[in-house]
């Protein structure tokens, strides 16, 4: 253990900009619901009405936690932020974990640390210290800013404690994953998958049964009842878990060598399978664990706007604010929400056509490029290949998300033709995401540091789709953003004309971003 | 093993380069520079880093586009036919990078296919002779693994000319020499070879001619027969009388007399008149040390020696 509490200091420091984002972003999550579930209803009657709505919501359950005094703040804060909170909190213990152990000594930096007078134990009890401060710090930033909402003290302590309870428990599972890998992405894999299979199990659990949520510890700590009857007992079992896995951690890294992990890495293949050797074959197999994740991110994103149904109208209350930011184009409330909540699901899906669009500029920098260049691949077929899969994969992931809102409401409302009409409805947004997305490829053919500057566009679009009213923007101005010019499906009648527009603007970017790559000289590093 | 071809319009060297600018804005990274590598040898392409021998390679693979200057490879032009051109060379940079979650074995195929096509058997080869382990993902590789896995895909590669920008800078000396018998393979095959490096042992044992540049410039360019005639060789020799004469003779330096034994260093048009001397004074011992490629190395980079021949042997010692 010599050296621990030098190696503390100095993870800490530097880590301390990373801790703070993380802290004060989870306590956002959570003080961001108190505030806007304050806002939202003007009468208790409202929010009485509200709150018997979202309990009777199944795919609401499932989502986020069990139905506990929802029209209460507390009892609102407790059921929306806790589940994310739990993973949000997870995730910060497990970069933390690993950033400090297995990445450390695959960089080969922990080796020469561990050659100088530190303890051989040392580097894993300041990594345990660091993740201890950070939840603690998190738990009582949560705390705090409930406490002084004003909510009720004890029932914010056993949020903010039972959170950082489970933050310690998640950097246990990455200590010891750790421990079991042998590369930081596969520790970041398995802690991951541990992460993901605690949020199903409550969800199941939530919805039908109640055992499995006793298996999770995301179920233990919303077990504690927070503003619905607290109690501390499930706490116990948190702490109780934690010291489990980080002892057994302990008791593994003690058995294994320096750079080894216990499961020994998986050989790959020694041959490149036919479709490798071509171009498309080779973006498709660099990209397609990002594609498949965007899509699924959608998918899911889709089904939770879609599982709110037709209760929008009660859910949202009458308020002339939410009216007013929903019902855009229409005068029907759900159609209104459901246009405005397909223009989101496309800005997200811009997320997955720019970076997508970005990939060459990787390519590019990290001297992949200069290899592949030199071969009798042309640039134009280069990045041809790239044009191909960043399209058709925008496409898929437009499609999921349309699909998820479809077979969310569908769900919901049990009528099976709203799949249709919401795929229908979402399928058009591809136009102005592939608008985006050319703009990314037009800043690269002209310089590959300039590409970066395509996430202004998308953060343009953002900001006049969310703030054009409220901010006063120009018209002419909002008529820049490529989210401007589609009909408000279903609200409004769908148009041929500016869907064929926006795509011919994105063919003409993306075919000059193209010839201009043709013409310009390789990044060198 | 390589195909030999011939050129038209009577330009019969694969590489020729004359006059060739570079500009990165304001900055001259290639200045006129000349360089001609000949069909079927292994040409060193020495200079310190910064030199522009990248930036020359990379020209030549229609990377970066020349600001001014002729440049011919393969009887083509490395920018507009840069494709075509690619079927017929291979490249190995001097850091590799590799993708990550692609195995060694994944990367020499990709490169291979791209490239047109790899000999199955030489491959099979190469992999065993490297002892390269071809499972491995690309994040797990050293650098000098990384650079196996360049140097398979390219010799496996039927190709007639390769393009190497410090291609052993991560290997141990026993995979240099794998290498080194590799590129005397290659060119035995009537292969050309452009090698740049700045590990003079190899260039020496390797290469039939030598290029060295100089802030983008080419100053020295020929046979190391042809560059050792430029400067000095080194005479140590024990005598049964005192020599006489030796500091009277043009084009011997650095004359050092004790007793019977003498040291002087004598330019090679000196060196009958100097050896003439020796006999009359009666040999005991003799040796004569050619000048060594470090030695033509340092005269050009010894920075302010490069005019004053004395430089050379003390860069030597």
């Amino acid at each position: 253990m010599t050296g621990a509490g030098m190696l503390l200091r100095h993870f800490l420091r530097r880590d301390r900009w990373m801790l703070l984002a993380w802290s004060v972003g989870i306590t956002v999550l959570y003080w961001s619901q108190a505030v806007s579930v304050k806002g939202l209803y003007a009468t208790q009657e409202e929010f009485d009405r509200a709150a018997v709505a979202m309990e009777a919501n199944t795919a609401f359950i499932a989502m986020t936690g069990p139905a506990r005094a929802l029209n209460t703040v507390g009892g609102q804060v407790t059921w929306q932020a806790t589940a994310f909170g739990a993973i949000t909190i997870g995730l910060m213990s497990m970069f933390l974990v690993v950033r400090h152990t297995r990445a450390e000594e695959e960089s080969g930096r922990d080796e020469m640390l561990r050659s100088a007078a530190v303890g051989r134990r040392a580097t894993t009890a300041a990594t345990v210290l660091v993740a201890l401060v950070a939840n603690v710090l998190t738990g009582t930033l949560v705390t705090l800013s409930l406490v002084t909402f004003p909510l009720a003290v004890p029932d914010s302590l056993a949020l903010g404690v039972g959170l950082a309870a489970v933050g310690m428990v998640f950097a246990g599972v990455a200590l010891l994953a750790a421990q079991l890998t042998s590369s930081p992405r596969a520790a970041y894999g398995l802690t991951g998958a541990v992460i993901g299979a605690a949020y199903v199990l409550r969800a199941v659990g939530d919805v039908g049964s109640p055992a499995l949520t006793w298996m999770s510890p995301i179920g233990w700590y919303q077990g504690m009842h927070a503003f619905s009857g607290v109690r501390w007992w499930p706490l116990a079992l948190l702490v109780l878990a934690a010291s489990s896995v980080i002892a057994a951690a302990g008791w593994t890294f003690g058995g294994r060598d320096h750079g080894a992990g216990v499961l020994t890495a998986r050989p790959g293949p020694v041959r490149a399978d036919a479709f490798l050797g071509t171009p498309l074959g080779l973006a498709w197999r660099l990209q397609r664990g990002s594609l498949i994740g965007w899509s699924l991110g959608l998918l899911l994103t889709g089904l939770s706007y879609g599982s709110l149904g037709t209760d929008i109208g009660d859910l949202l209350g009458d308020s002339e604010t939410t009216q007013d930011m929903f019902v855009r184009g229409g005068t029907d409330l759900v159609e209104g929400f459901y246009a405005t909540s397909i223009v989101m699901l496309a800005l997200m899906s811009c997320g997955y056509a720019v970076s997508a669009a970005l990939r060459p500029r990787h390519d590019e920098s990290s001297g992949l490029a200069e290899i592949l260049l030199a071969t009798g691949l042309s640039r134009r077929r280069y990045l041809l290949a790239q044009v191909v899969l960043t399209v058709t994969g925008s496409a898929v992931v437009v499609g999921a998300a349309g699909l998820g809102l479809g077979v969310g409401y569908a769900l919901t409302t049990g009528d099976g033709s709203a799949v249709g009409t919401y795929l229908l409805a979402m399928l058009p947004y591809l136009a102005p995401v592939l608008v985006l997305s050319a703009v990314a490829r037009l800043l690269f053919g002209v310089h590959a540091r300039a590409a970066l500057l395509a996430w202004v566009g998308l953060l343009f679009a953002v900001v006049v789709l969310l703030f054009g009213q409220v901010l006063q923007i120009p018209e002419w101005l909002q008529a820049v953003s490529p989210f401007d010019h589609l009909a408000l499906v279903p609200a409004e009648d769908f148009g041929w004309a500016p869907f064929l527009a926006l795509l011919a603007v994105a063919a003409v970017l993306s075919g000059a971003g193209q010839l201009l790559f043709r013409r310009r000289d390789i990044e060198v590093r | 093993m390589p195909a030999v071809t011939s050129y038209r319009g009577g330009v019969s060297n694969p590489i020729e380069i004359q006059g060739l600018v570079k500009a990165f804005g304001s900055v001259r990274a290639l200045d006129d520079l000349d360089l001609s590598v000949e069909q079927g040898e292994v040409h060193g392409f020495l200079g310190p880093h910064g030199a522009g021998k990248s930036t020359t390679i990379r020209v030549l693979l229609g990377l970066l586009r020349a600001s001014a200057g002729s440049v011919r490879l393969l009887g083509g032009d490395p920018w507009a036919d840069a494709a075509a051109l690619h079927r017929r060379l291979a490249y190995v940079p001097g850091d590799v990078t590799l993708w990550p979650n692609l195995t060694g074995g994944e990367v020499i195929d990709l490169l291979g296919r791209l490239r047109g096509g790899l000999d199955e058997r030489r491959r099979a080869d190469l992999v065993e002779r490297f002892e390269l382990d071809p499972s491995k993902k690309g994040r797990t590789y050293s650098k000098g693994n990384r650079q196996k896995v360049a140097l398979v895909a390219a010799l496996a590669s039927d190709v007639e000319l390769l393009l190497l920008d410090e291609p052993t800078s991560g290997l141990d000396p026993l995979m240099e020499a794998v290498f080194q018998q590799c590129v005397e393979d290659f060119r035995a095959g009537g292969g050309t070879v452009l090698l740049s490096s700045h590990i003079l042992a190899e260039v020496e044992r390797l290469c039939d001619r030598v290029s060295i540049i100089r802030s983008g410039r080419c100053v020295e360019s020929g046979t190391l027969t042809e560059l050792r005639h430029l400067t000095r060789t080194t005479v140590r020799a024990e005598t049964t009388r005192p020599p006489e004469g030796l500091g009277d003779l043009v084009g011997v330096h650095d004359l050092l007399l004790e007793g019977r034994r003498v040291a002087f260093e004598v330019d090679t048009s000196a060196l009958p008149s100097a050896l003439a001397a020796l006999q009359d004074a009666g040999i005991g011992t003799l040796t004569a040390t050619p000048p060594t490629l470090e030695e033509l190395f340092m005269r050009h980079y010894g920075d302010d020696v490069s005019d004053t021949a004395s430089g050379a042997s003390g860069g030597a010692s």
